[in-house]
């Protein structure tokens, strides 16, 4: 059998008393995109933060490539390939459009330490990032500074620094959280065409039932810090686990 | 070519630009426009503090660090050419040495500092650098056999830089001087470091400080090491502010800790961060011009203004020149409010 390209092992962390990812054992293999599902406070962007490393664990592993990456820091994990969008949008606020998508191409192609060129002179730089810019529909604000976007457009510039990343690992948080119902179609069409290319590895943790049917290969739920299930979205959606675990909400409100 | 030395960063703000070239004129031109020596030393001590204050500007507007050591390492490159000349001997290659010591020595008590506290928390660096400016501060006042102690150390530099060295006669009744050629040496000294600064600002690595300065988190996630960034940063601003300061030791053939290491400096270099506007490089020409021409002249206006009002019994009171601190006070206080966003960010805004 051929290593998974992410796997966490007994992955577990606390928060005083409250174990918040409790024991989670999980691969992901290249090419696949998995949904992550659970009710809110269930642990899900708690478990993002322990594989791309801004919390550091209190037990289990991380593994890319079976390698263990439990104790290497945010930016080195970064450059091995884990690429991560954030629910809550954080950019960089007083820069525009398109200098927050050049500053990661930038930081993908080891730029950063340049002192005496100028920034605005990397052609490539430049018009790599256009293009991403572009496949997020930003293109007519390119030079708005980020401040001034309207919510959705900082949540389509969230998803675009991700995609500049290049990751190997995609991680994208409710990417649609708080979009309005035209502007959403924008980002998941976007991660649908993420998907089609090859070899594409994608975490997403989303709540509409709806999206993830028609893009998931696989579910998994977490539950109060634990992995409820895991599987193909057919059989997980029709256990019993999500109908308690995810839906429990729902259905209490019947 | 001109957009090029500017690293494109262009003024943005047609009053500005003809602000900065005012400035840069008077400058250029300021043995001949204003002669006299009191005046050219005003010219002298601004080329300088614009270089000061723009290597803390790349620090606190850019990377967004508070450093309270600035005065420290403005003190090392000029203590390091006061040592070196005292020490080799009178010449060139004591200034050299000098200023080339005091620029990495500079750099490495940056490195070690950083290293060590910024890791942690930036306010943690502010706190660090407060304690080591000071513990500084009190060696030198302490090691008089070395530094001269309060008093300072008196030196001399190369005859070619002092007014006893004639080259020509006058021209439109300027000796052409030593001190002529002294003063022009600060002048392009300071230029050329200027425009290093906005080269680096606007080069990909100053887009990555902006990136810290607005969002270390983020910056970190997608793969810069923060803390490198924040070091390398700390290293080139302490380097520069060593450069300036042993341009001040040419200049004034005096170093002492009231003119190079103090804490009222410190406070003057952030004055003229805030008034300029944080972050934007020509905040640091306009801030330094201005407030060191209110240092200077601030005095004698007042003294005017209380001849003036004599007799009124409250007014010729405040404007008696011996409370020209209280209005700068002021004049600093009036300016955050109406521009918070420093002169450069409001003319910027105002377009
Ligand atoms: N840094 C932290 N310190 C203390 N508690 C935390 C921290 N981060 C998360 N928690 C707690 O851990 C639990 C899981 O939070 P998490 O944000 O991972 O949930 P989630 O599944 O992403 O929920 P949502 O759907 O609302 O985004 C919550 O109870 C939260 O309060
Ligand atoms: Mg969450």
């Amino acid at each position: 059998m051929t290593v998974p390209l992410l796997e966490t092992q007994d992955l577990s962390v606390r928060f005083g008393g409250h174990v918040a990812v409790d024991a989670v054992t999980c691969a992901f293999r290249a090419g696949e995109l998995t949904a992550i599902v659970g009710p809110n406070g269930a642990g899900k962007t708690t478990y993002f933060n322990l594989i791309s490393g801004q919390i550091p664990a209190s037990a289990g592993r991380v593994l890319l490539d079976g390698r263990d990456i439990t104790r290497t820091p945010v930016a080195a994990r970064c450059r091995l390939g884990l690429g991560r969008a954030f629910q809550l949008t954080n950019l960089f606020p007083d820069l525009t459009v398109l200098e927050n998508v050049r500053l990661v191409i930038q930081a993908h192609r080891g730029r950063g330490f340049s002192i005496f060129s100028l920034a605005d002179a990397q052609r490539e730089v430049t018009e790599a990032a256009e293009a991403v810019i572009d496949r997020v529909r930003l293109t007519p604000l390119i030079s708005q500074k980020v401040s001034e976007l309207s919510h959705g457009n900082q949540r389509k510039l969230e998803v675009a620094l991700l995609i500049a990343l290049d990751p190997r690992v995609y991680m994208f948080d409710e990417p649609t959280a708080g979009m309005s119902v035209d502007e959403a179609p924008v980002v998941l069409d976007l991660i649908a065409e993420l998907k089609a290319e090859s070899d594409r590895t994608i975490l997403l943790v989303e709540h509409k039932m709806d999206v993830i049917r028609t893009l998931a290969d696989r579910i998994i739920v977490l539950h109060n810090g634990k992995l409820a299930a895991d599987g193909k979205p057919a059989e997980v959606m029709a256990s019993d686990v999500v109908q308690e675990a995810y839906m429990g909400k729902e259905l209490e409100d019947v | 070519m001109i957009v090029t030395l500017l690293s494109g960063d262009r003024p943005r703000s047609p009053l500005l630009t003809l602000i900065l070239l005012a400035i840069l004129a008077g400058l250029a031109l300021a043995p001949f426009l204003f002669p006299g020596v009191r005046s050219l030393e005003t010219a002298a001590r601004i080329c300088i503090f614009i270089v000061l204050v723009a290597s803390y500007d790349l620090l606190l507007g850019y990377t967004g660090i508070v450093s309270f050591a600035h005065t420290m390492f403005f003190g090392l490159g000029a203590y390091g050419v006061a040592l070196a000349s005292e020490h080799i001997g009178r010449g060139f290659g004591a200034l050299a040495v000098g200023t080339v010591a005091g620029a990495v020595a500079a750099a490495l008590l940056a490195m070690v500092i950083g290293l060590f506290s910024l890791r942690v928390r930036a306010i943690f660096f502010a706190m660090i650098t407060l304690a080591v400016a000071s513990a500084v501060a009190v060696l030198v006042s302490q090691l008089s056999q070395i530094t001269g102690g309060e008093d300072g150390l008196n030196y001399r530099i190369p005859r070619e830089l002092t007014p006893a060295f004639r080259w020509g006669g006058k021209l439109f009744d300027v000796n052409l001087n030593g001190k002529l050629l002294n003063y022009y040496l600060v002048f392009f000294c300071s230029l050329g470091l200027f425009l290093l600064m906005l080269r680096i600002v606007n080069s990909p690595f100053g887009r990555v400080l902006q990136a810290i300065r607005e969002n270390d988190f983020r910056a970190e996630a997608i793969g810069y090491r923060v803390v490198r960034y924040r070091v390398a940063a700390t290293c080139i601003s302490a380097a520069v502010a060593a450069l300036a300061g042993s341009l001040f030791a040419v200049w004034l053939r005096y170093v002492g800790p009231d003119t190079t290491l103090s804490f009222e400096i410190m406070l003057d270099i952030l004055l003229m961060v805030v008034i300029g506007g944080m972050g934007t490089m020509y905040g640091a020409v306009v801030g330094a011009t201005l407030f060191v021409l209110a240092q200077n002249y601030l005095q004698n206006l007042m003294g005017l203004a209380s001849g003036a009002t004599e007799g009124v019994p409250v007014v010729s009171d405040l404007l008696d020149p011996d409370r020209w601190l209280l209005w700068l006070g002021v004049l600093f206080i009036l300016s955050v409010y109406f521009f918070p966003t420093g002169i450069v960010g409001r003319l910027r805004a105002g377009r």
